[in-house]
């Protein structure tokens, strides 16, 4: 079994096009499952899933079998959503981009007494506004709870790293409720 | 902020911004767009080995011409 996958990961880092449909159909859920916990919205993750598997063509023959191809597809999964996350921030203005999340927002939230609509909107809104490099790892380990150690890889940082930036992600956000008349 | 706010602070966060449901996997099968998407990388072979070096280089050539006219019958032999 080792041997087999071995064989088409080797197979594949040479170009033959029936491996690389073998792996797209073993890894696709999961890379599109990375992609949608980071984007948020299936047909943008369906599309960014498509063009990680095209830079995962591309860049075949550095793929080192050794590293694990799981991995390896996550870090490209994970550029290909970061470099979305920055071209849609720059080209939708900062009320086209709220206005969206919201109404995202305010279509799923469970209710808790404790945690009003307002106060739900304004959180998500903070959390819109924090740099990019500290929301995708709130969003990894915060909402999506994903393990530090598979977050530290994807983006290529230690785990150290997720944790500082977890806290500042969380140390921001708190600050900005606060300047809203929010007591967390 | 201590551990308390932290807490806190991230179930407020999970409040507002519930996890997305990535167990359902993609809505249509996505290997043909794959294949269309390598097509297109097929089709412009030659422009993915233009560098900015190849750009200047020309670019440079054309200067010469224009400056130094006289040099067009020295480049063509050269060709």
């Amino acid at each position: 079994m080792r041997n087999g996958v071995s064989d088409v990961l080797n197979q594949f880092r040479q170009g033959d096009a029936d491996a690389f449909e073998a792996l797209f159909r073993q890894h696709q859920r999961t890379v599109y499952g990375w992609i949608l916990r980071i984007v948020r919205n299936p047909a943008t993750a369906e599309e960014l899933t498509v063009e990680s598997f095209w830079r995962i063509h591309r860049a075949r023959a550095r793929f080192e079998p050794a590293q694990g191809f799981e991995g390896w597809t996550r870090r490209i999964a994970t550029r290909v959503a970061l470099d979305w996350l920055r071209t849609i921030r720059t080209r939708r203005t900062e009320s086209e981009l709220s206005m969206e999340d919201c109404a995202e927002v305010a279509a799923r939230v469970e209710t808790d007494p404790a945690v009003t609509a307002e106060i739900r909107r304004k959180t998500a809104l903070a959390f819109g506004r924090l740099p990019l490099k500290l929301r995708i790892v709130a969003t990894l380990a915060v909402i999506e709870e994903q393990p530090q150690k598979d977050v530290a890889a994807a983006l290529g940082i230690s785990v150290a790293a997720v944790k500082v930036r977890v806290f500042r992600a969380l140390r921001l956000l708190r600050k900005d409720l606060e300047q809203q008349g929010i007591k967390p | 902020m201590n551990a308390q706010d932290e807490n806190s602070m991230k179930k407020l966060l999970r409040q507002a911004l519930p996890p997305v449901n990535s167990d359902a996997g993609p809505g249509r099968d996505l290997w043909p767009d794959v294949l269309r998407r390598l097509d297109t990388e097929v089709v412009a072979p030659a422009l993915r080995g233009w560098v900015w070096f190849d750009g200047a280089l020309l670019a440079g050539l054309v200067g010469l011409v224009a400056i130094f006219p006289a040099s067009i019958p020295v480049l063509l032999y050269y060709l």
